[in-house]
């Protein structure tokens, strides 16, 4: 029996303390017309080794290819020492820090990570995290609600270059409470909001929010839109990714009075890809609206004898004291995802980040040079890119895309669907774990896909 | 005891090397968005970060150093090689937007995975993506009320909730718009049923439930429930906290539920990982099915061979959308699904049993032991309550005192204080994968705090003695707030 230790023997003795005679017995007060007999879609069990021979040949076929897509998933180096310590029996298996005394591992190792965090971005106070970042666009809107209650308006107006992913969780989360999710126009020369589009707004909105740098790869004018919000009485929520706020201004420093309000994809901090997930929602904001933030929180205090310890905090917000009342009904954080950005921040540190940051800056600048030099494939936009930038081709970009995959190149995010103003529109994504190599194969296989399809 | 705070260790320009790129940059960042400052991260060694996290670890009651019989959260034993196995390169390295041909080893087990809780739950469909138990409640309502909604019942929003409920689910009802209804419970542990008849009428939404109850009694009235809430034009909604104790014995989608999740990090054993994270699957019945949120993994065949694909907005354009920003937490599921191909048919079965006998027995001990049970007349599931209102009474020492006692000896504390109608409680489930030598043992503990409160009740208070911090001041912590560490004057000195 996998994973019961009874013996026969001590079934026995069990069921006699209990007083019955067998285990069926145990069920005697579900009615008898319930209890099914077989699970007809469960398979027989497996040994370890069966099943690791499977899941072996199972990952193997998924291996491979050379990935040059980002699009809110980023490849980075993971150091080996993060995963040997966050997977550590005593991380991996233990649960939520209520009992505090026996948790001060996981409550420190998050207030460090609050701590970082509060720095990257600027602000005053982090959660110990929310799931990913499209649920926290979804949690950032209903917290900046709770946070304005001067604003009676419903709608949150999005820069241009918002994830549109993110747009969708957020509509399908926070939607059903009577929120609305609007787009600025996007300047199809610099990929960034167009200009003076603020001005043409109506009713201001309760809350902006400013993905930088954006979906699209490229630099939104973060301090015009925040002093723009602010003077019109709406919040400023910041989307950011944490790799590039090593070097990038960070959101509480945005215009002349910061972002209240900062989420991000937590990904790309020692997670691997994984197909999407487990990852974690970062979200920081100012001190004043810090009883609006849902999630769990842990505060440094002292314990009886006058030592410093950690527990978690500002319980009141949340849904197993408040219930109907909660800030939110998130429950978990995604705390063994913290464990590992927390021991991934702390190898490489702000050097290291910027490192990290600045040569996925460099190898995408330099897969744009190769790949424009292609006959058909040009860049889009005029303004400066991050770590991600987007080539126009001529031709629709599905079949070029098939085309690489089997060449074992993932090429990009194929945007016509989801940006059709920018016709057969790719976007690509080059980070440090790509090698000079690693953009001439892509360049050559392109090649090869263009003179193919031509 | 304590472990000094990273950022302690820091001195200026150290720096571990090896774990970032170490070429001459030319990448570049136009001034007029780069930061002034320096982002606060720790400067130390690989040496350093390996020792602090793992001292940090230390600190920690897990499954894999304590018994942790925390009610309603089933912490039992996380087999390693789901751990290893979802870890295996090519799982970990795949991009969420890869294409689905270079994915097909990771959507077959997602597609079995399906099928396979499908089979355990009784229902007809299955969404993966919700990333927490949480999550998957606000998918659940979402989808009762996007039936409601596509039906033509704008006024049908209220859900109706027992007392004794998890908190998420009030707090869920409310994220999906809807109003909430509290009904008592009765004294035997059972939903009040007049009290549900009182409140089912034409603004019924649905009800949720759980199913052995968090009071860890199975609700003997199901069925009827079933009935009158749709009769009344209500939807079943099955919380599947609690599913540990039925599986393979019986499924909610017998029992009348309409829709359902499924804590995956509690049934089918994917690690707790310190809070997180969690993955809370949605299972369906035939009405809802148009409603699950995307993607979900589809099958079908090219070239005579299996291929599997996502469905999204096209296939399922009824659907209450996304919940995550790619498929939810895809790793975890990885590891449910290894959980499940090594359990197999007949072990799921067995877990029911062993998890309902190891609780049973437990409580039949504590019971012989004088300490009093909530509801003794009844069968416990796959955990039950003790009050401990006669100790709080006559010695002056509360179920928190016990909880925090129990950590001096060896074992992590029940939950305490929930389900909140039962006085000075607390909740034990000790699962199926715990022996009956740890449980006697925890028996053992339990009596000794009792004899050591007869003798000296102040030192039961004053407990925990042997953790790496005693007794914390939450009020200072809340009041005085610390929150994040901040270089002081003389930082980095």
């Amino acid at each position: 029996m996998p994973f019961i230790p009874h013996t026969d023997d001590e079934v026995e003795a069990m069921l006699g303390a209990i007083g019955v005679n067998s285990i069926d017995d145990l069920f005697n007060e579900i009615p008898r017309d319930l209890l099914i007999k077989d699970l007809d879609g469960v398979p027989d069990a497996l040994s370890e080794m069966e099943v690791s021979r499977m899941m072996r040949e199972r990952a193997a076929r998924d291996r491979g290819a050379r990935c040059f897509i980002g699009a809110g998933a980023y490849e980075h180096h993971i150091p080996a020492a993060v995963w040997d310590i966050a997977t550590r029996g005593e991380f991996y298996s233990a649960y939520t820090p209520y009992q505090a005394e026996a948790s001060q591992g996981t409550l420190q190792t998050i207030y460090e990570y609050q701590s970082m965090v509060c720095s990257l971005t600027g602000l005053d106070v982090s959660n110990a995290s929310l799931y990913d970042c499209a649920s926290g666009l979804a949690e950032a809107a209903l917290m900046a609600v709770r946070a304005n209650r001067k604003s009676k308006s419903r709608r949150i107006l999005l820069s241009a270059g918002v994830s549109p992913t993110y747009e969708k969780v957020a509509t399908a989360i926070a939607g059903t409470q009577g929120l609305t999710f609007e787009r600025l126009p996007l300047d199809l020369d610099t990929g960034a909001s167009k200009p003076g589009s603020l001005n043409e707004q109506g009713e201001p909105p309760i809350a902006v929010v400013i993905q930088q740098p954006s979906f699209l790869g490229v630099y939104e004018n973060v301090d015009a839109i925040t002093d723009w919000a602010h003077a019109n009485g709406a919040l400023v929520i910041a989307v950011v990714n944490p790799t590039s706020l090593a070097v990038l201004k960070a959101p509480g420093s945005w215009g002349a009075a910061g972002a209240d309000i900062a989420i991000g994809e937590g990904q790309a901090l020692g997670v691997p890809l994984s197909s999407g997930g487990p990852y974690f929602g970062i979200m920081t904001c100012k001190s004043e609206i810090v009883r609006q933030m849902p999630g769990r929180i842990v505060g440094r205090t002292t314990d009886l004898d006058g030592n410093p310890g950690f527990t978690l905090t500002l319980q009141a917000r949340e849904q197993h004291i408040r219930r109907s009342k909660a800030t939110s009904n998130i429950c978990t954080n995604q705390g063994l995802m913290v464990t590992a950005a927390t021991i991934y921040m702390s190898l490489l540190g702000a050097e290291g980040l910027r490192r990290v940051a600045l040569t996925s800056q460099q190898q995408t600048a330099k897969l744009l040079d190769l790949l424009t030099s292609i006959k058909g494939v040009e860049r889009a936009f005029s303004a400066p890119h991050f770590h991600e930038a987007v080539i126009q081709l001529d031709r629709p970009v599905g079949p070029v895309l098939a085309h690489l995959a089997a060449n074992d190149v993932l090429g990009g995010f194929d945007l016509s669907k989801t940006y059709p103003e920018l016709g057969n529109a790719l976007l690509v994504c080059a980070t440090e774990t790509k090698t000079d190599e690693d953009l001439d194969v892509y360049r050559s296989a392109l090649q090869d896909a263009m003179s193919a399809a031509a | 005891m304590t472990e000094q705070l990273i950022f302690e260790r820091s001195r200026p320009g150290r720096r571990s090397y090896a774990q970032a790129p170490l070429d001459d940059i030319t990448g570049a960042i136009p001034s007029e968005y780069q930061r002034e400052d320096v982002p606060v991260l720790p400067e130390v060694s690989e040496l350093q970060v390996v020792r602090h996290f793992t001292r940090l670890s230390q600190q920690n009651f897990s499954i894999d150093t304590h018994f942790y019989p925390l009610g309603s959260c089933t912490m039992k034993y996380n087999p390693r090689a789901c751990n290893s196995l979802a870890l295996l390169p090519g799982f970990a390295s795949r991009h969420p937007l890869g294409p689905a041909s270079h994915g097909q080893g990771f959507m077959e087990c997602m597609y079995e995975l399906q099928e396979m809780l499908k089979s355990v739950t009784g229902m007809k469909a299955v969404s993966l993506t919700p990333m927490a138990g949480a999550q998957g409640e606000l998918a659940g309502v979402a989808m009762i009320r996007a039936y409601h909604l596509a039906n033509g019942h704008e006024e049908r929003d209220e859900i109706i909730v027992p007392d004794a409920a998890h908190g998420t689910n009030p707090a869920t009802a409310i994220m999906c718009g809807c109003t909430v209804r509290e009904i008592p419970t009765d004294s035997a542990g059972d939903v009040d049923l007049e009290a549900l008849k009182a409140v089912l009428g034409p603004k019924t939404a649905g009800i949720m439930l759980t199913n052995p109850s968090t009071l860890g009694v199975f609700e003997r009235h199901i069925t009827e429930i079933a009935e009158l809430v749709h009769d009344a034009g209500g939807l079943l909604y099955y919380d599947g906290a609690n599913l540990n104790a039925i599986l393979g014995k019986v499924r909610p989608g017998d029992m009348g539920f309409d829709v359902i999740h499924l804590n995956l990090h509690k049934t089918f054993s994917t690690p707790h990982g310190g809070g997180g994270p969690g993955s809370g699957a949605v299972g369906v019945g035939e009405r809802l099915k148009p409603f699950l949120p995307i993607p979900v993994v589809g099958k079908s065949e090219q070239n005579g061979a299996p291929f599997y694909d996502w469905l999204t907005e096209d296939d399922l354009p009824q659907s209450i959308g996304r919940l995550s920003g790619f498929m939810g937490n895809a790793g975890v599921l990885l590891r449910a699904y290894v959980y499940m191909r090594m359990v197999g048919k007949d072990g799921m079965k067995r877990i029911g049993e062993f998890a309902t006998l190891n609780a049973n027995y437990l409580e039949a001990r504590l019971k012989e032991a004088g300490f009093e049970l909530a509801f003794p007349e009844r069968r416990a599931s796959h955990e039950f309550i003790v009050t401990l209102k006669n100790e709080a009474k006559t010695l002056h020492v509360n179920a928190m005192d016990f909880a925090k006692a129990l950590l001096d000896k060896g074992f992590h504390a029940p939950t305490t204080y929930f389900p909140l109608l039962v006085p000075e409680c607390l909740l034990i489930e000790p699962t199926e994968t715990e022996t009956r030598e740890s449980v006697d043992r925890f028996v053992e503990a339990l009596v000794q705090i009792r004899e050591e409160a007869k003798i000296d009740a102040e030192k039961v208070r004053g407990a925990p003695y042997t953790t790496p911090v005693r007794r914390l001041d939450d009020v200072k912590a809340a009041r005085q707030l610390d929150l994040a560490w901040k270089p002081g004057p003389s930082a980095n000195s």
